[in-house]
């Protein structure tokens, strides 16, 4: 039987962030955003809620909860503003989910219970200036010195969320050790804490949009941390972080959902207040039908990810579903920024305005977590074409 | 100890709210929800037990079936159990009929600490809290912004204190265990419920009673048994259009006029 309807608890769940985003991030989030802070207040507030710890088990903070619930969080929170929700995406995402999947029981302990609090953040260094998804083009080496016990870092990455804040506490690095057997780059990951010499951190990016997250350029400088720092198994690098990149997917999914959602609120309750010519623009069938196409781009969004979430909770293959519901839910949240903009006129180009920081911050929703390219790539290869 | 938080399940404060033909609260048309300003209560009865006071959390309420979705949400921020009345012959009950029910039920549980929001968000009244501790025998200590329990022991005895700030004063009030309080909406923001707390909340007893189990007849309560009724109700008639001032150089006279009539200069 086919059930779209969510348990009692995760439903409430839902309805908590809903309300928390409208009473907690909205009032205060216009300021941050125009002054590009980092919204550390808001942040702590959900921690105290569990929100980082959403889908690890308890024995480390966790709150037991799965990639449905996170979805439904990072929904909530983006139907308001994308900044905060990224922030937390990257957090469990990239930031403590590498260290939950491969770490060892060590590392599990050390990091895990600050992470799923909410009281520190992690950050995952992959991008590099020249190229993200394409391993071959890693520069960052990282050499074992024997006589220490320690690898020895050199490089730089790009484009890294989470990896400045004043609460950051690691970086973890992707980086050549060596050479495979068949000449490829032997790619791992090191986890590197913040403030260890030789690491720097540039300061934050000027954005188009996403202004309240932090994002960075990394330098690594004969940066030398524990041999014991090596996150999963040597060599493993690449493939580990592939195989938790169809969650973000998902999770990113959920975030564009939740902007496209934002743009028909804003715009729905504009069109009702907004009267030109004698009556509500909303009146208008111009108008009208654009908010019908924008909420059935975010309701197909919404059944999207939350398909791929079902079979990714189940232990299904969701790789297919994972790039559809990225893919669809990205480009819908662009179609509707654009269109809610439209819909409010002059005062959608004004920042005081949702629909405006909607607008600036869609485009990376089709570039970030594989391009729209990279998605239809993907879609397509599942579809077993000839390559 | 034991501590009840009485909680009401109200529809939500920003819909579009009315009345039935007669006049009891439209629970159709507008979506209800745990009055906001119960949850200062919760959350001052969850401060209690984190300041290291001993105490079992139980929250009350009387409504109908949906009213237990308002336990719920209270379970989810923290507690222990709760308890929840319903019958249908309690609709349309007024605020002293509802006192009747919930003295009846805390009494049935056992308490030391009564603690309630300080109105409910729908009916406004605040009527409860006094009727409830003259009902129970006990002191009444209403209206608090901050409230602390000391010196309880595993036998009972303690004393709840508490500042309520007036107009002409602020007033350190103290009474001894039991009593019944009622905080304000400056106690301090209620925490939201986590999802290990939304998780847990489904595990903890809500236990379900009617009038039978309290021992009170129907006609003792109900809209027929009613002291206070709805009479009339009237919505508010849709806010005017302002009145624009057309500044041809002499605006600001216009403007000093308008606010001299409104006798706000």
């Amino acid at each position: 039987m086919l059930d779209h309807r969510l348990d009692d608890e995760y439903e409430q769940l839902r309805r908590t962030v809903a309300e928390f985003a409208k009473d907690v991030i909205a009032p205060a989030i216009g300021e941050l955003y125009e002054k590009h802070e980092f919204p550390y207040a808001i942040v702590r507030e959900m921690g105290r809620m569990g929100l980082f710890g959403l889908p690890f088990p308890e024995e480390y903070g966790g709150m037991g909860g799965d990639y449905l619930a996170l979805g439904l969080v990072l929904e909530e929170l983006a139907r308001v503003d994308s900044s905060v929700a990224i922030t937390l995406e990257a957090a469990v995402s990239l930031g403590a989910m590498p260290i939950h999947r491969f770490g060892t029981k060590e590392q599990k302990e050390t990091w895990l219970p600050k992470l799923t609090s909410g009281e520190m953040l992690g950050a995952f260094g992959l991008t590099e200036p020249g190229g993200g998804s394409d391993a071959g083009a890693t520069r960052t080496t990282a050499r074992l010195d024997e006589a220490t016990g320690e690898w020895v870092i050199n490089g730089g990455k790009c484009f890294i969320t989470n990896s400045g804040t004043d609460i950051t506490g690691f970086v973890t690095v992707t980086a050549v050790t060596g050479t495979k057997g068949d000449g490829g780059k032997e790619i791992s990951t090191i986890i590197v804490p913040a403030g260890t010499k030789g690491f720097t951190v540039a300061s934050p990016y000027s954005k188009v949009g996403w202004n309240c997250s932090d994002t960075r350029e990394l330098s690594f400088t004969d940066v030398r941390v524990p041999a014991e720092n090596l996150l999963g198994e040597r060599g493993r690098g690449y493939a580990q972080f592939l195989s938790i990149l169809d969650e973000g997917r998902v999770a990113i999914a959920a975030l564009a959902t939740g902007l496209a959602q934002g743009c028909v609120d804003e715009s729905v309750r504009y069109s009702g207040e907004r009267e030109a010519f004698g009556r509500p623009i909303g009146a208008n069938q111009a108008i009208a039908f654009k908010l019908a196409d924008m909420e059935m781009r975010a309701h197909n969004s919404r059944l999207a990810w939350r398909h791929a979430a079902s079979l990714l909770v189940h232990g299904e293959r969701f790789k297919k579903e994972a790039a559809l519901a990225k893919l669809y839910s990205s480009e819908s949240a662009v179609d509707n920024a654009r269109d809610a903009t439209q819909i409010h006129g002059g005062y959608g180009f004004m920042n005081e305005y949702p629909v405006a920081r909607f607008w600036r911050d869609a485009k990376i929703l089709e570039i970030g977590e594989g391009t729209s390219e990279v998605q239809r790539m993907l879609i397509a290869r599942e579809l077993g074409l000839p390559r | 100890m034991k501590i009840v938080v009485c909680v009401k399940y109200v529809p939500d404060a920003t819909g579009d709210r009315g009345f039935n033909d007669d006049g009891t609260t439209d629970r159709e048309s507008v979506d209800s929800l745990l009055s906001e300003l119960d949850e200062y209560a919760i959350e001052q009865a969850l401060k209690i037990v984190e300041s290291g006071v001993e105490a079992e959390i139980t929250y009350l309420t009387v409504g109908p079936d949906d009213a237990k979705d308002a336990l719920r949400k209270a379970l989810a921020m923290g507690g222990d159990n709760a308890i929840h009345v319903n019958d249908d012959d309690i609709a349309g009950t007024d605020a002293l009929g509802t006192s009747l029910i919930l003295a009846k039920a805390i009494e049935r549980a056992g308490f030391d600490l009564v603690i309630c929001g300080m109105a409910s968000t729908d009916a406004s009244m605040g009527v409860v809290p006094a009727m409830l501790a003259e009902r129970l025998g006990v002191p009444q200590v209403t209206y608090l912004d901050e409230v602390t329990v000391e010196g309880t022991t595993v036998k009972g005895g303690g004393t709840v204190k508490g500042r309520r700030e007036g107009d002409v004063a602020t007033e350190l009030i103290e009474a001894a265990l039991p009593a019944v309080v009622s905080v304000t909406d400056r106690t301090g923001e209620a925490r939201y419920p986590s999802f290990k707390g939304i998780m847990a909340a489904k595990k903890k007893n809500v236990e379900a009673l009617d009038l039978d189990d309290l021992g009170i007849e129907s006609d003792q309560v109900g809209l027929s048994a009613a002291w206070s009724i709805v009479d009339t109700a009237t919505k508010r008639p849709p806010r005017a259009k302002g009145e624009v001032v057309e500044d041809e150089g002499e605006g600001g006279v216009q403007l000093a006029g308008f606010l001299a009539a409104k006798k706000f200069i």
